[in-house]
C-alpha cells in the first residue's frame, strides 16, 4: 500500500514507509489495522478487484479470522487481568490486524502470498507438527516446557532478587527459541549451500557453452561456407577435432603455450602447424617421451623441415610422423606415399633437404637417411643419441 | 569368401547409418544396436562374423559386450572403433578380446579391409594402437625386474619392427616388401602381438594403462 500512496502523491516509497511507521507509533498501534484494511480493500495497481472483494466469498477465511480474533481477545483479556501494562494497549489493535492478515493471506495474489508465507514460515513449521510426526511434536512440547519454565523463573526471580536466577531463565527462553526456530535456520543454511552449488554448475555450463561457441560452432560455420572445398573442410574438421580432444581428454587449453615442451609436445606442434598451414593431414604417433635439449630441438627442427617438404612437394594426402624414445636414442620418421623424387636430380641450389635436414642432424652427431624414388614416396629417418645427463631418468 | 556378416554397435545413429551406407556393398550389415544389453541380445541372435563395436557406449564400455559374447559365442569376432584415442579404453577392449582397433576417421576402403581381415581371424592395428603397444611393452628405464613370462611379456625384435612400420602408416603389403617377408608372416606377427597384449600379465601393461588414465 505504501507504494500505492507513494505513486499517488509523488513521494518516494521509503519516505512514505517511514511516515507510516511514525504514525503507527504515535497512534498507539491503531494505524496498523488501518494499514491492513487499506491493503484489504484498495485494489492493487492494475487490478480490478481488491483483496477484500475476493475475501467476501471466502467463508472459511472469515470463520478463521473471527475464530482467531475471539481467541486473541480472550488471551488479551487474561493478560490485562494480570496487569499487562503498555503491552495490552499496543496489542488490542493488532487483534484486528491479525484478522485482516488472515483474510489477505487466504485471498491475496500469488506474489503477496509468497511474501506473507516467508514471514510466517517459522510459525508454520512450528505449528505443522501433525505432518512431521512424533519428533516435531516432542520438540514443540519441550520448547513449550522450557518457555514456561524460563518465563516462570524470570518472574519468580524478580521477587527473590537472586542474581543468578534471571540468567537461568534467559538461557531457558533462548533454548526454547532455538528449539522452535532451529530447523528453520538450518533449512535456510542448507538452501544457501544448494544455491551456491547451482550457481557453480550454471557457471560451468556457461563456460562450456562459451567454449563450444568459440571453437565448435565457429568451425561448423566455416565448414558450411567452405563446403565446396573438401580439402579445406577436412583440414578444419581435423583442427577442431584435435583442439576439442586436447581440451576434453587432456585438460589442456588449446591456446596456452607449453612452457617446457617435451618431445611428444614438439611432435604435436609440428603436426598442428603443418596441418594448419598446408592443409595436409599429419598422422602423428609417439612412443615414450622425454624432455628436450639442444640436440633434440635440432632433431625436431629437422623433422619439421622434412614434414613441410612432404606437405609442399609430395602431393600425398596424408603424412606419417612417428617418434620413438628409446633409452639410448630418439628416432623420428617422416613418411609420405607421394611422388617421391630422384635424390641425384635435386638441383644444388635447393638447400632444403641438404642443409635443414641433413646438416642439422650431422652437426649434432645424429644421422639422417632419406629413402625415396620417383613414384615411391619418401621416407626420412632421423636418429639422435640421447644426452643422458640432460634427460629425465 | 562371401561378404562377412556385420553387426554395428554404436550409440550414434548418424555414425551407424553412415557406416552402413559406406560399407553396404563390401560387407553385409545384418543388424545395428545402440547399447550394451541390446547389442548382446542382438549378437547372440544373429551370430555375425564381425561386430563393429564402439569403445564408448552409454551402458558401460564396449568391453562389456565383448566379455558377455566371448563366453557364449567365441566364434564372433570384434573390431573396436573409437573416436577417442584414450589408451586405457583401447587396451581394455582389446584385452577383453577384440581382434583389432581402428579410429573412426579411417577411410571406407580401409575399414572394409579391416573387417575382412578380422573376419578371417587376423588382427588389425591402427597406427595409433601400434604406438600404444610399443609404448606399453617398452622396457622402462630402471626397471630391473625380469619379466614374469618372457614368452608373453616381451615383444620380439621382429614384432617391434612390424609395429613401428604400422605406426608409420605402412600397410601390411608395404611392410612385407620393406622387411622382405610375406604378408602372411606380417599377419602372424600382428596376431602374436595381439595374443601377448591380451594374455600378458606384465605389470608394466597395467601400470602403463593406469598412468595414462584420464583425469
Amino acid at each position: 500500500m505504501a507504494a500505492g500512496v507513494a505513486a499517488w502523491r509523488g513521494f518516494s516509497v521509503t519516505t512514505v514507509r517511514i511516515v507510516f511507521v511514525l504514525i503507527a507509533l504515535v497512534s498507539g498501534g491503531w494505524f496498523v489495522p488501518v494499514y491492513v484494511a487499506g491493503w484489504l480493500f484498495i485494489p492493487a495497481a492494475g487490478e480490478q478487484a481488491s483483496i477484500g472483494s475476493k475475501a467476501r466469498s471466502d467463508a472459511r477465511g472469515i470463520r478463521l479470522a473471527i475464530g482467531l480474533t475471539s481467541l486473541l481477545i480472550l488471551v488479551l483479556l487474561a493478560v490485562s487481568a494480570l496487569n499487562g501494562g503498555w503491552f495490552v494497549g499496543w496489542a488490542w489493535p493488532q487483534v484486528f490486524s491479525m484478522a485482516g492478515l488472515v483474510l489477505i493471506w487466504r485471498n491475496a495474489p500469488q506474489d503477496e502470498q509468497a511474501t506473507l508465507r516467508r514471514l510466517l514460515e517459522p510459525i508454520e513449521t512450528a505449528a505443522d507438527s501433525s505432518s512431521r510426526g512424533k519428533w516435531s511434536a516432542l520438540r514443540l512440547v519441550l520448547a513449550g516446557a522450557l518457555l514456561v519454565g524460563g518465563v516462570g523463573w524470570l518472574f519468580s526471580a524478580h521477587k527473590s532478587l537472586a542474581l543468578l536466577r534471571p540468567l537461568g531463565g534467559v538461557v531457558l527462553v533462548i533454548a526454547a527459541i532455538v528449539l522452535v526456530l532451529g530447523p528453520w535456520w538450518l533449512r535456510i543454511a542448507r538452501d544457501l549451500v544448494l544455491e551456491r552449488q547451482a550457481k557453480v554448475r550454471a557457471e560451468e555450463r556457461v563456460d562450456i557453452a562459451a567454449r563450444v561457441h568459440d571453437s565448435v560452432l565457429q568451425t561448423l560455420a566455416l565448414i558450411q561456407r567452405r563446403a565446396d572445398d573438401p580439402q579445406k573442410v577436412i583440414q578444419l574438421a581435423r583442427l577442431q577435432e584435435r583442439e576439442l580432444r586436447s581440451w576434453l581428454f587432456e585438460g589442456r587449453d588449446p591456446n596456452e603455450t607449453e612452457a617446457d615442451l617435451t618431445l611428444t609436445g614438439g611432435v604435436r606442434q609440428i603436426q598442428q602447424d603443418v596441418e594448419a598451414r598446408y592443409g595436409v593431414p599429419v598422422e602423428a604417433v609417439t612412443v615414450g617421451d622425454c624432455e628436450l635439449d639442444d640436440n633434440l630441438n635440432a632433431l625436431l627442427a629437422a623433422a619439421r623441415e622434412a614434414t613441410v617438404n612432404a606437405a609442399k612437394w609430395s602431393g600425398a594426402d596424408v603424412i606419417s610422423l612417428f617418434a620413438e624414445v628409446e633409452p639410448g636414442e630418439v628416432s623420428l620418421v617422416v613418411r609420405d606415399r607421394g611422388k617421391g623424387f630422384d635424390p641425384e636430380a635435386v638441383p644444388a641450389d635447393r638447400k632444403g633437404l641438404a642443409e635443414s635436414v641433413y646438416g642439422r642432424m650431422t652437426r649434432r652427431g645424429g644421422t639422417a637417411t632419406v629413402t625415396t624414388a620417383p613414384g615411391e614416396g619418401t621416407k626420412v629417418m632421423l636418429k639422435m643419441a640421447r644426452n643422458m645427463t640432460a634427460s629425465r631418468a | 569368401m562371401s561378404a562377412p556378416r556385420v553387426v554395428l554397435v554404436d550409440d550414434h545413429g548418424l555414425f551407424r547409418s553412415g557406416v552402413r551406407a559406406e560399407l553396404g556393398r563390401k560387407v553385409e550389415v545384418v543388424g545395428e544396436a545402440d547399447d550394451v544389453q541390446p547389442a548382446i541380445d542382438l549378437i547372440a541372435e544373429l551370430l555375425p562374423d564381425v561386430v563393429l563395436l564402439d569403445v564408448h557406449l552409454p551402458g558401460g564400455g564396449g568391453q562389456a559386450v565383448v566379455q558377455a559374447i566371448k563366453t557364449t559365442h567365441p566364434q564372433v569376432r570384434f573390431l573396436a572403433l573409437s573416436a577417442s584415442d584414450a589408451p586405457e579404453d583401447v587396451i581394455a577392449v582389446i584385452r577383453a578380446g577384440a581382434r583389432g582397433y581402428v579410429t573412426k576417421t579411417i577411410s571406407t576402403a580401409e575399414l572394409a579391409d579391416a573387417v575382412r581381415r578380422v573376419a578371417a581371424g587376423d588382427a588389425v592395428f591402427s597406427h595409433r594402437l601400434a604406438g600404444f603397444v610399443l609404448d606399453a611393452f617398452a622396457a622402462a628405464p630402471g626397471d630391473a625386474k625380469p619379466p614374469v613370462d618372457p614368452e608373453l611379456d616381451q615383444l620380439t625384435s621382429r614384432e617391434r619392427e612390424v609395429l613401428r612400420l604400422i605406426a608409420q602408416g605402412y600397410t601390411y603389403k608395404e611392410i612385407a616388401r620393406e622387411l622382405y617377408i610375406s604378408v602372411k608372416t606380417v599377419e602372424s606377427h600382428v596376431s602374436s602381438v595381439l595374443r601377448k597384449l591380451q594374455l600378458s600379465t606384465r605389470h608394466q601393461l597395467t601400470r602403463w594403462a593406469a598412468e595414462r588414465r584420464l583425469d
